[in-house]
């Protein structure tokens, strides 16, 4: 209990830290949000945007500044959406990502761990092979290549789903697929290595020898430590998918956070930027904390107190 | 109880976390369809008329905001917009705005001429930091308010007359005021709900807006949702009662929502994939057309070896347009050796230097460079993202190469880094565009005056700061061209610090079975009110 209320207690810190980091490599980056093709009408003109958002001020006014927005829970304006304030566009946009990673979480997991448990369980067999072939194409086909391929089938030459766009169940299958199935392969090879580890180990030699079925001993006991190793990718796994993914969100015309990591570092929003990257790094922590905690339920060797 | 728990935790935690999913998704996103929808390119930055630059916002902010003029759909000249007639002073430098009586907020209050001087004046002045403010230069003693010489505000040379009249000093004849009118950032504002809501005024509820639509909603990245203004003046001639406008990066997704009839309209050029650009060109469905816009490369004459001319001239003879327009960008780009697209308002370009590898040899050796020997290497740089900047690169490297004996280095660079490497002259030759404000040559050619921001090459030229000067004072049209192409052949034949290639071309995505309302213009203007379904008796 100590050690969780440690790393809770942590936790501000480090977010602060990558804040800070974010907040001072941003501005090292050539160029500034304001810069455009076309030169300001006049630098009166240019002067006055840049005092509008306190850019004229020196970087470390600049940065108490940025401190105390925080603390009030205020992460500024966007200087590219000059209409919205960042907490508006996360507002907005967050939980669009939160559910299209929510649903690709659940087909990442749904498909990778009865596809890891079965190719672990047929090892050497027939299951093991064709499971094998799932797993590595998937982890080798890209979700820019996944994505465009599920709209061509599923959606220009079946037209069964939606090409893009987001407001519908319908609209959430291709993308939610997409990103969940390239994770589910690598969950796969997770789950798979994991039971394998757990079905030579003493304790279901021990079971077995007790007389526990088969299926007893694959659910009840191996299951149990062999998804250990998915268990603790679960949690920068939420955390990435929760977040955005920007290859499937743009391929989807989907309107999440996805699009502002990228968007916001070539256009130099700064408080764009430091708002997504709190966001997932404060996720990360959370997720990583919560992940520890449910790996010392199942695992009682990783308990701490 | 925990080993219970945790025995279902797998299944459980994802049932639950599904139903989070699709729970969640009720309450993102928008399903019914609008009349139309119009897939904008990029996310609009502001829809603040005064301060909006791009072209995705511009033509949300036209739709919401009009001005005195508006440009006519199908040819792009101006027309009346919210004044319904005006005169000219005999010396151009006077104007008498007619508003019209039934001009009208979308919340139902008039439009007077008071809101205009104060639009004008917001948009004037530094603090509202509207990037197109310059445009305000054209108007008496704009030019000492937008560079902070001036602070009184109503020193600007516009007053309301009554409620329905508005009149305008301008600084000196400018034969284009109508086309400036047109444009965004002189369009009216509502006052009070700006003096409110400060920068935030966009997201006033309900919000007054002066053009042929009102906004409903606007879902970050997502959709604009536009309604038809009841009040407009010419509320009669909208074409759709809601218009969806989509935001999107990606040109493919854009496609396919086209293909698939659940986007009526591209109006963004950049959202029909490039590869497939001259292949969809021959359908129908994907008309190209001219625009003011102009492709070409700028030269540091601040550096050596291109603050020598006979160095630019030699380079500018290597160009070979034509190889260009037909190999790379192949969507039937007109090549241009001048600066200002022909067809601007009826003014004819003079010839620039064309392609012509002996001449290029020419000039070089006379530069003291026989053959390229002792020639240094020299970079060239471009931006990264689209692929066609690189192969005009490598194009132009390769003449330089063959014709030339010089050796060119590409130099690509992201985006910002790239506009400040051109900004502070921090380049050797670099690649350039220009879209055309207004229609009338001096949108292209006042770039290249001494005191330009927008200059950007080191070339200062008395000669050709006075040739613009007295082009812009005269009344007489035909002298002021000539003196214009004048200036110009100073700028594209002798001195040569830009190299003009092309000009650009634009293209639509509309099925004209199914909408109307889109045609082909130079100034690149589309409105929204001028679109509208044709009734095909369902959806196809």
């Amino acid at each position: 209990m100590k050690s969780v209320i440690q790393r809770v207690l942590v936790m501000p810190v480090l977010v602060w830290l990558v804040a800070t980091l974010c907040f001072f490599l941003m501005r090292a980056a050539p160029g500034g949000p304001f810069d455009r093709e076309r030169a300001p009408a006049s630098p009166e003109v240019e002067a006055a945007l840049r005092a509008r958002y306190h850019l004229d001020e020196p970087l470390g006014r600049q940065y108490v500044r940025f401190l105390g927005q925080l603390v009030r829970g205020d992460l500024g304006p966007s200087l590219k959406y000059r209409n919205h304030s960042v907490n508006d566009i996360l507002r907005q946009a967050a939980p669009v990502s939160a559910v299209l990673g929510l649903l690709a979480f659940c087909v990442a997991l749904g498909i990778g761990i009865p596809l890891g448990v079965w190719s672990a369980m047929s090892r050497g067999g027939m299951g093991d092979w064709v499971a094998g072939l799932v797993i590595g194409v998937g982890i080798c086909v890209p979700t820019f290549v996944l994505g465009p391929l599920l709209v061509l089938i599923f959606a220009l030459w079946l037209e069964w789903l939606p090409v893009a766009l987001w407001g519908s169940w319908k609209t959430a299958v291709l993308p939610s697929c997409a990103l969940g199935l390239f994770f589910a392969a690598r969950v796969a090879r997770l789950m798979r290595e994991g039971m394998l580890g757990a079905w030579n180990s003493p304790f279901v030699m021990a079971a077995r020898a007790r007389g526990l079925s088969e299926f007893a001993l694959v659910t009840r006991q191996a299951f149990r430590i062999g998804v250990l190793p998915v268990v603790s990718y679960c949690g920068p796994l939420l955390a990435d998918l929760l977040t955005g993914s920007f290859v499937i969100e743009n391929v989807f015309q989907i309107p999440g956070t996805g699009a502002f990591f990228i968007n916001s570092f070539f256009s130099r929003d700064y408080p764009m930027m430091i708002g997504l990257v709190i966001l997932q790094s404060g996720l990360l922590l959370v997720l990583n904390l919560a992940v520890d905690l449910i790996h010392g339920r199942l695992d009682p060797r990783t308990r701490h107190d | 109880m925990w080993a219970k728990l945790i025995r279902g935790l797998p299944a459980t935690v994802l049932c639950a976390l599904a139903a989070l999913g699709v729970g969640g998704l009720a309450g993102c996103g928008t399903s019914d369809r609008a009349d139309l929808v119009i897939h904008n390119g990029p996310e609009p930055e502001t829809l603040d008329p005064q301060t909006l630059t791009g072209q995705a916002d511009g033509r949300i902010g036209g739709a919401l905001f009009e001005g005195l003029t508006r440009f006519n759909p199908t040819n792009g000249e101006v027309q009346p917009g919210l004044a319904e007639a005006w005169t000219i002073s005999p010396d151009g430098r006077r104007y008498a705005f007619q508003l019209r009586t039934n001009a009208a907020w979308s919340t139902g209050e008039p439009i007077v001429a008071e809101d205009f001087v104060w639009s004008w004046r917001r948009a004037a002045n530094p603090r509202t930091a509207a990037d197109y403010a310059a445009q305000f230069f054209y108007v008496a003693h704009g030019e000492a308010i937008v560079t902070g010489q001036e602070k009184d505000l109503s020193r600007l040379g516009v007053r309301a007359v009554g409620a329905h009249r508005l009149e305008v000093e301008l600084a000196q004849p400018t034969p284009f005021f109508l086309d400036l009118a047109a444009s965004r950032i002189f369009a009216v504002v509502p006052r009070r709900t700006i003096e409110v809501w400060g920068d935030n005024w966009i997201r006033a509820r309900p919000l007054p807006t002066s053009g042929a639509y009102e906004l409903i909603d606007w879902r970050v990245n997502d959709r604009v949702r536009l309604r038809r203004n009841p009040f407009y003046w010419d509320a009669a001639g909208v074409g759709a009662d809601r218009i969806d406008v989509l935001s999107g990066d990606n040109a493919v997704t854009a496609l396919n929502l086209f293909l698939r009839g659940e986007v009526d309209v591209i109006a963004d050029k950049k959202m029909i994939p490039t590869e497939l650009g001259p292949e969809l060109a021959r359908r129908p469905e994907f008309p190209t057309y001219s625009y003011l816009a102009s492709y070409f490369l700028r030269m540091n004459c601040t550096r050596k070896p291109f603050d020598d001319v006979r160095v630019r001239r030699a380079l500018a003879h290597v160009v070979d347009r034509r190889r260009i327009t037909e190999r790379i960008t192949r969507l039937g780009e007109r090549p241009n050796a001048a600066l200002t697209p022909a067809g601007t308002a009826g003014y004819e370009p003079p010839a620039g230097r064309e392609y012509d590898p002996e001449a290029a040899r020419r000039w070089l050796a006379d530069a003291g460079y026989p053959g390229g020997k002792g020639f240094p290497t020299v970079e060239y740089t471009y931006d990264v993202g689209a692929r066609m900047q690189e192969q005009i690169g490598v194009e132009f490297q390769s003449q330089c190469r063959e014709q030339l004996g010089i050796r060119v280095e590409l130099r690509p660079l992201e985006w910002k880094a790239y506009l400040v490497d051109m900004s502070r002259l921090n380049y050797d030759i670099i690649r350039s565009a220009w879209i055309g404000d207004y229609n009338d040559p001096n949108t292209f050619l006042d770039l290249f005056l001494s005191e330009s921001g927008n200059n950007r090459t080191g070339w200062r030229s008395g000669a050709y700061d006075g040739l613009i000067g007295r082009a812009n004072a005269t009344l007489d049209r035909a002298e002021r061209f000539r003196l214009l192409r004048e200036a110009e052949s100073l700028l594209v034949m002798e001195e040569v610090p830009v190299v003009p290639i092309y000009t650009f071309v634009g293209q639509f995505g509309f099925d004209p079975k199914r909408v109307s309302g889109i045609w082909a213009n130079l100034v690149d203007e589309h409105p929204f009110w001028a679109i509208r379904r044709i009734d095909t008796g369902g959806r196809r």
